[in-house]
């Protein structure tokens, strides 16, 4: 990819409601995942591998954490005199602004940062999914077929096709119907929010939006299926790899424990697609004599005297002798006490749980979470805190 | 607080004893402590204690040094103003690489002029600790002290080559000899130097005036009567590491919980340079006790009382027993390894079984397979 060919537009404003009290203060982006990343590692980390090298992040809700995240882009190699990372914020013109309305308006509003590069092509991406993509080869497929807009898609189960934005295309890949969370699916194609556009094409459509009263100026809702009407030529790329949304409570702990197994389906451990991350440069693990760690990712930092059983321990966290943690994952610097049992749960970042507490349960259907920074003891009623 | 203090990393004839762990490097960039490399010790003790500005004397096999000091960044040193000074020999003729540190400081003396911090502390890079200068500063001062000397207290000795010194009731350094001196005493010099950077400049004309060119043999040693040479006494752990007996037993250490929570912690935290290594994957099969286990590894088989550095990988079946294994070691299945060090990148094959004893660890040369 030629350096400026194609500009990325990284989404990164969500709220994240439904992960509860773990995106309190947090954009969703900027959650951790796998014992050392954020989740908006993975996209940047497959824009730099791509050799995609101007990346404008758009934020949004609760910034605060992500733009500390973020910095000047040095974890991914992105602090460049020429291009780079970007954060956009909304801001105020001299007509008066306003916050992101939508994914499109969210794009609209930053015309002028795109026009800065003129690139050929511009990649729309979101910083709350999981998975290592090439993007390159998103844009081969692009180019090959003339299109003006190309979908990444994913075949995902019958029963979710109502969650998803859903395609249907012909033998030659073209999008010929697209239902945004349809009642009754034609086919189990997803759109994975990840777009490639030909600029000219996407300008168009998004000052054509824009003057669209009733949009919601949305890429799902209005610009896809506007472009479709239109007869444009929208073709889909399909992924087979590993793909996650990591939206719930739910799925966020679903992918942890996916990284758990023996043969991973994404795997962190690959040399030629490293996930890069601001690093928090802390000693190597200590795991004491009276330790049992099996089935579990641990990162440095952690000082482990209890057993720990496919789990996922970020930096900093510790578990102290006699406790037992199982199915769980510890957010940075979470602390547990002695003799606790912790089993299907989250324990936010710096929580702690003390001596003796029992958290989570093997017969629940739910994941238990204790907010960033929250103290569990064991004479405390346990608070249920229930994914919203 | 920014200390008007600049830092010397002095690598110039270092002592070295570590056999093949500095056959292609220097003493500094020898790995330590799962991720670490010797000089991280002393130049991030360095920074946590406020010293803006710190200048590494390079001196021979500084490839790796270069590789990993960089721009400085992960030590927060790259900066506009003052920041890391890599100061490689400056020579004419070969036969300057023999001379002593002072005439390489008297070479680089820009880097002491073009600042105006009044005060400079002179290291080596092979003592493993975590020291706060600015204390250290605060009874120079206070004291009115000429040098003031870092020293610790070691009733059972140390194992690695260091300088005895004996002390006065005052604290005054009253006698101080080379590493090999019989010296009864027991308190070790850390070289660890404090001083103004005007008795430094002047140390350096007059001594390099009279033929003499090693800062502590000649300038301090032959002066103890005429400057008031002062020590501080650090509290905290202590590793000389300079010869492979202190190597492994220092390493060893660090399972220590109390070491562990000490030494990387206290008074600031330990930096070094960052790698992209993901979490360490323990597999169902993995039975690890007693160990610092770095970043990276993937964990099938046995690891007890062992330190293991980012990316090693033991497979199923292999036992890893009181040893150390540097960066990218492969143990394959079944193997096993009882007191070795392995060097990075070395693979031990399947079924393979390495021993060395406590006093004499087996070490394995980088990339060696074995």
């Amino acid at each position: 990819m030629r350096k400026n060919e194609c500009v990325a537009m990284l989404l990164a404003g969500g709220e994240g409601r439904r992960l509860g009290v773990l995106t309190k203060d947090l954009a969703k982006p900027a959650v951790h995942f796998g014992g050392k990343y954020r989740i908006i590692d993975f996209t940047l980390s497959n824009c730099v591998h791509s050799g995609i090298e101007t990346v404008g992040v758009l934020t949004q809700y609760q910034p605060l954490e992500l733009t500390q995240h973020l910095g000047i882009g040095t974890p991914w190699g992105l602090d460049r005199r020429e291009g780079g990372m970007h954060v956009l914020p909304p801001y105020v013109r001299q007509k008066g602004g306003s916050w992101y309305k939508g994914t499109a308006n969210a794009i609209y509003q930053n015309l002028g940062f795109i026009e800065r590069y003129d690139p050929e092509y511009v990649l729309i991406i979101s910083g709350d999914h999981i998975y290592k993509m090439n993007y390159d080869l998103l844009l081969d497929a692009h180019k090959k077929n003339r299109a003006d807009a190309t979908l990444a898609v994913i075949s995902v189960p019958w029963a979710e096709t109502n969650r998803f934005g859903i395609l249907s295309v012909d033998e030659d890949d073209r999008v010929v119907e697209f239902a945004e969370k349809p009642k009754k699916a034609n086919s189990n194609l997803a759109s994975m929010g990840v777009y490639m556009f030909s600029w000219s094409v996407l300008k168009e459509a998004l000052i054509r939006d824009e003057a669209e009263r009733h949009s919601s100026n949305d890429f799902g809702k209005d610009i896809i299926p506007t472009l479709l009407k239109d007869g444009a030529r929208l073709f889909s790329y399909r992924f087979n790899d590993y793909w996650k949304d990591v939206g719930t409570i739910d799925s966020l702990w679903e992918a942890n424990m996916d990284l758990l197994e023996d043969r991973p389906s994404l795997q962190l451990n690959d040399r030629s697609w490293r996930i890069f991350s601001a690093s928090p440069n802390q000693p190597a693990q200590y795991i004491a004599q009276t330790a049992k760690v099996q089935g579990s990712l641990i990162n440095e930092g952690c000082f482990v005297e209890g057993r720990v059983n496919r789990s996922v321990l970020f930096h900093g966290a510790r578990v102290g002798e006699g406790s037992v943690v199982e199915d769980s994952i510890l957010m940075p610097g979470a602390i547990i006490g002695k003799d606790a049992r912790i089993i299907r749960a989250i324990v936010g970042e710096g929580a702690v749980v003390g001596d003796g507490c029992l958290l989570g349960s093997v017969d629940s259907e739910d994941i238990a979470v204790v907010g960033s920074g929250e103290t569990i003891r064991p004479e405390a009623e346990l608070k249920e805190v229930e994914p919203v | 607080m920014k200390l008007p203090m600049m830092g010397v990393i002095n690598l110039i004839h270092e002592a070295d004893e570590m056999e093949s762990l500095t056959a292609n490097r220097c003493l500094a960039t020898v790995p330590f402590g799962g991720r670490y490399r010797l000089i991280d010790f002393v130049l991030s003790s360095m920074v946590n204690s406020g010293i803006p500005k710190v200048a590494v004397f390079a001196h021979t096999k500084f490839r790796s040094l270069m590789d990993h000091l960089g721009s400085g960044s992960n030590w927060d040193l790259h900066r506009k103003q003052s920041g890391l000074f890599v100061l490689p020999p400056s020579m004419e003729d070969q036969t300057d690489f023999g001379k002593g540190d002072l005439y390489h400081f008297y070479r680089n003396r820009d880097y002491f002029y073009r600042s105006p911090l009044e005060y400079v502390v002179i290291s080596r890079s092979h003592m493993v600790c975590n020291v706060d200068f600015a204390k250290v500063l605060d009874q120079h001062r206070e004291t009115g002290a000429d040098i003031t000397v870092v020293c610790k207290t070691s009733a059972e000795g140390v194992p690695g080559l260091a300088r005895k010194v004996k002390v006065n009731a005052a604290g005054r350094i009253i006698e101080m000899q080379d590493h090999f001196g019989r010296l009864d005493s027991d308190v070790v010099s850390m070289e660890m130097y404090v001083l103004s950077k005007d008795l430094l400049l002047d140390l350096v004309e007059t001594s390099l005036a009279q033929g003499s060119d090693h800062f502590v043999r000649h300038s301090i040693l032959s002066r103890l009567n005429q400057l008031k040479v002062l020590s501080y006494m650090h509290e905290g752990v202590l590793g000389v590491v300079n010869n492979i007996a202190a190597y492994y037993r220092h390493s060893m250490e660090l399972l220590q919980p109390e070491v562990w929570k000490e030494l990387f912690f206290k008074p600031g935290s330990i930096y070094t340079k960052v790698k992209d290594e993901p979490p360490t994957h323990y597999r169902n099969s993995a039975d690890v006790s007693h160990s610092l286990i770095a970043n990276g590894c993937d964990i099938e088989g046995t690891v007890n009382n062992s330190i293991l550095f980012r990316g090693v990988k033991v497979g199923k079946g292999a036992v890893v027993n009181n040893s150390i294994v540097m960066q990218n070691g492969v143990i394959g299945e079944n193997g096993s390894l009882e007191n070795c060090i392995l060097d990075k990148e070395v693979q031990i094959r399947a079924q393979q079984q390495l021993r060395g004893s406590v006093e004499m660890p087996f070490i394995a040369l980088k990339r060696k397979v074995i």
